[in-house]
């Protein structure tokens, strides 16, 4: 096994040895800021078992292999209907695709719309409007305490954009799917970036899948920014086989009066470990924070959210699930924080988790630093078995034990899936829950979305 | 209808039956009567198929198959129903959903098309009028927040849809107030006809002035001490049931 400290070593030799083609079309300050979050890579570097966030998560383990990088969009020529057929029914969603962490481009690479609505590739945001991006761009996804988000920043060149300018509403939700597909192990840092302006309302879904049978880890980030009386629904759902692996970073800034629901639903995947950051930057927000994992075999799910309470008057709901089996494991940790100006404030955790086998492991951990003294602050977290009790009610009822377990997981689930604003999308998750529920959604080579066979690239 | 033979029941490594002797046929009505301890709510387990209750000797017998073989589900479809002294909470389930899973779970084991939703819910309609139970209810996760009253009387509404051939109702009348015991007594002799049967068991005479039973057992110590036509339930009450332990210390047979 490699060391910790030589897997450094080599991701900053990628690094130095590509810089120049990672650099290529993309302005100064971008350049720059790469530099700079390299430089803080070196310093921080990946995050070990002593770092107390992950306790729980070997990071290092996942970066064993040695991946491949890519540092130019892939070229494969497909359909994306050919690819992807969604048929979450009546959803009309603009479909967008992130290949091998590059935007694909399906006519054009930012499509703009007359109300001032952008939607397509970051790097093309990047080169057509650096001062919008600037202003954004990595303010809020902090690569100054996190070895992670720097080593995304140092190397992401491409993600999906999206502008939401003062009083806009998308007028349908749009799906990102991001696919891994190449013919190596692959190691990919993709990152989106988000912005509603004030009064903008918009939805969407992320999907992650993997496409093709090889290894792969992705390192994401996301930004979401939400500005003053905003709305915005962020809902992802990871779906992507054994050996594939998924660091997920997402950080939400929020702005007066604005409201984010984020639900992330973890169906499938190797080791997941998803960072939520949420900053409530000015009075009256609201955040929901939302998320549901299933896990069995050797799988290993790690939600870990922080919250940020920084003015008064803000309200925080974090509700994440859990059902394990086999010799899975998990974990939460729900850090949330009030400033001492943050006054009036309400936050609340909860984390439930159902363990099925005599060997499957949850470690739950709130974390509540309050420095207010007119607050309100709940958390609870429960780590238990099916109710024996409930389980021999219905089975007096003529239900099948096993259908009964079947309910019972799936009502246990449906409190988080609940939360989820699209309506057809969250019949589609439902049934997709249904499917892992019953066992049929053990295997995701073939996404369950229902998409299409796909032919490996040359 | 059903046969019990010299049955021994443990919970736990605890001999809690110690030897009962009982047949119920078609059309008959049973109460269980005894003191807290006796072993009532575990014959009643025993009879549904709850896991962790041992049989360790003897055999009971319905309908001519051997219920100790058959899982609790399997003894639900045959007809065998049981009303809950303590009816179990499950949040995130709606009854409407539960009900119908197991009313159409029945249907399947008898050869019977699936109720669709809507003619489910009609079918709802119609037997929530034998026990009066609050349309809410029915929206609402299974027994999640009802009152005690209103769990026992769901219970009965339970019954009602799954339409039973030997329902056993475990302490059906505790904590109810005297109206509710009437709805649910009234419940119950709506369901009965010439082809099932009851077992009643409770701990006070009461429930028995409103369903009245063909024959009256008094259980003490996990066996029963004394079989009798329905006077006994007010000789009972009349006497307590120190009358059946004085009766046991001096030695005599209670059999009369």
């Amino acid at each position: 096994m490699q060391k910790i400290a030589d897997i450094n070593k080599t991701l900053v030799r990628h690094f130095r040895e590509n810089k120049k083609q990672i650099d290529s079309f993309s302005p100064g300050f971008l350049q720059k800021l790469r530099e700079d979050a390299m430089d803080n890579f070196m310093v921080l570097g990946l995050p070990n078992r002593k770092n107390e966030p992950y306790k729980y998560t070997a990071i290092e383990q996942i970066f064993q292999p040695d991946y491949s990088m890519h540092f130019s969009p892939s070229r494969v020529d497909f359909n994306v209907e050919d690819i992807f057929t969604c048929d979450v029914p009546n959803l009309k969603t603009r479909l967008e695709i992130i290949l091998n962490g590059f935007y694909f481009s399906q006519d054009e690479p930012l499509t703009e719309f007359d109300n001032g609505m952008m939607i397509g590739s970051l790097a093309e945001a990047i080169r057509k409007y650096p001062e919008l991006v600037k202003k954004h761009y990595a303010k809020y996804a902090n690569y100054k305490n996190s070895g992670l988000t720097a080593l995304n920043t140092a190397f992401a060149q491409d993600g999906l954009f999206v502008y939401l300018p003062e009083n806009t509403r998308m007028e349908q939700p749009i799906q990102v799917v991001h696919l891994p597909m190449t013919g190596l192990d692959t190691l990919l840092h993709y990152r989106n970036l988000f912005i509603a302006e004030e009064n903008a309302q918009g939805e969407i879904i992320v999907c992650d899948h993997t496409l093709s049978p090889f290894r792969f880890l992705t390192n994401s980030v996301t930004e979401i920014v939400a500005g003053p009386n905003s709305r915005f629904y962020y809902s992802r759902v990871q779906n992507e086989h054994l050996n594939s692996n998924l660091i997920t970073n997402l950080y939400i800034h929020q702005e007066a009066y604005s409201s984010v629901t984020s639900n992330t639903i973890t169906l499938h995947g190797g080791m997941i470990r998803n960072n939520t950051h949420v900053k409530l930057n000015a009075e009256g927000c609201e955040n929901h924070t939302m998320g549901l994992f299933f896990a069995d075999r050797e799988q290993h799910v790690d939600n870990f959210v922080s919250i940020d309470h920084s003015k008064p008057n803000c309200m925080s709901k974090q509700l994440f699930k859990g059902i394990l089996d086999d010799k899975s494991t998990g974990a939460f940790n729900g850090h949330i924080l009030v400033r001492p100006d943050a006054q009036k404030t309400n936050a609340y955790q909860t984390n439930n988790n159902i363990l099925l086998s005599n060997e499957a492991k949850m470690n739950t951990k709130p974390q509540l630093e309050i420095y207010a003294d007119d607050v309100k602050c709940s958390h609870g977290a429960t780590t238990g078995q099916l109710d024996e009790d409930a389980l021999f009610y219905m089975q007096s009822r003529g239900i099948p034990r096993a259908e009964a377990r079947l309910l019972m997981l799936y009502a246990f689930a449906n409190e988080v899936i609940d939360y989820i604003q699209i309506a057809p999308l969250k019949t589609r998750i439902n049934s997709l829950v249904d499917k892992r529920l019953r066992g049929e959604l053990s295997r995701c080579n073939n996404c369950s979305m229902n998409c299409g066979e796909i032919q490996k690239p040359e | 209808m059903l046969k019990i033979k010299d049955l021994k029941v443990s919970i736990n490594g605890k001999e809690i039956i110690t030897g009962i002797n009982l047949e119920v046929k078609a059309g008959e009505v049973h109460a269980i009567m005894g003191p807290n301890g006796s072993g009532k709510s575990t014959l009643a387990l025993a009879l549904a198929g709850r896991e962790n209750v041992d049989i360790t000797h003897g055999s009971m017998t319905y309908m001519g198959k051997n219920l100790i073989e058959m899982s609790p589900e399997e003894r639900a479809r045959d007809g065998i129903f049981l009303g809950f002294q303590y009816p179990v909470e499950i949040p995130g389930v709606s009854m409407v959903n539960f009900m119908k899973t197991a009313v159409n779970e029945l249907r399947k084991f008898r050869n019977l098309e699936p109720l669709s939703a809507g003619d489910f819910l009609k079918f709802m309609r119609e037997k929530k009028e034998i026990v009066e139970i609050d349309s809410q209810l029915t929206n609402r996760s299974v027994n999640e927040g009802f009152s005690g009253g209103e769990k026992k009387k769901n219970e009965i509404f339970q019954m009602a849809l799954i339409e039973p051939r030997l329902a056993i109702l475990d302490e059906t009348d505790s904590g109810l107030d005297i109206d509710a015991l009437k709805i649910v007594a009234n419940g119950v002799n709506k369901l009965k006809s010439a082809e099932n049967a009851t077992i009643v068991i409770t701990h006070y005479q009461r429930l028995l002035d409103y369903i009245i039973p063909d024959y009256v057992h008094v259980l003490y110590d996990g066996r029963i001490v004394k079989s009798s036509t329905k006077e006994l339930a007010f000789e009972l009450e009349e006497k307590g049931y120190d009358w059946i332990r004085s009766g046991m210390k001096n030695g005599e047979s209670l059999n009369g």
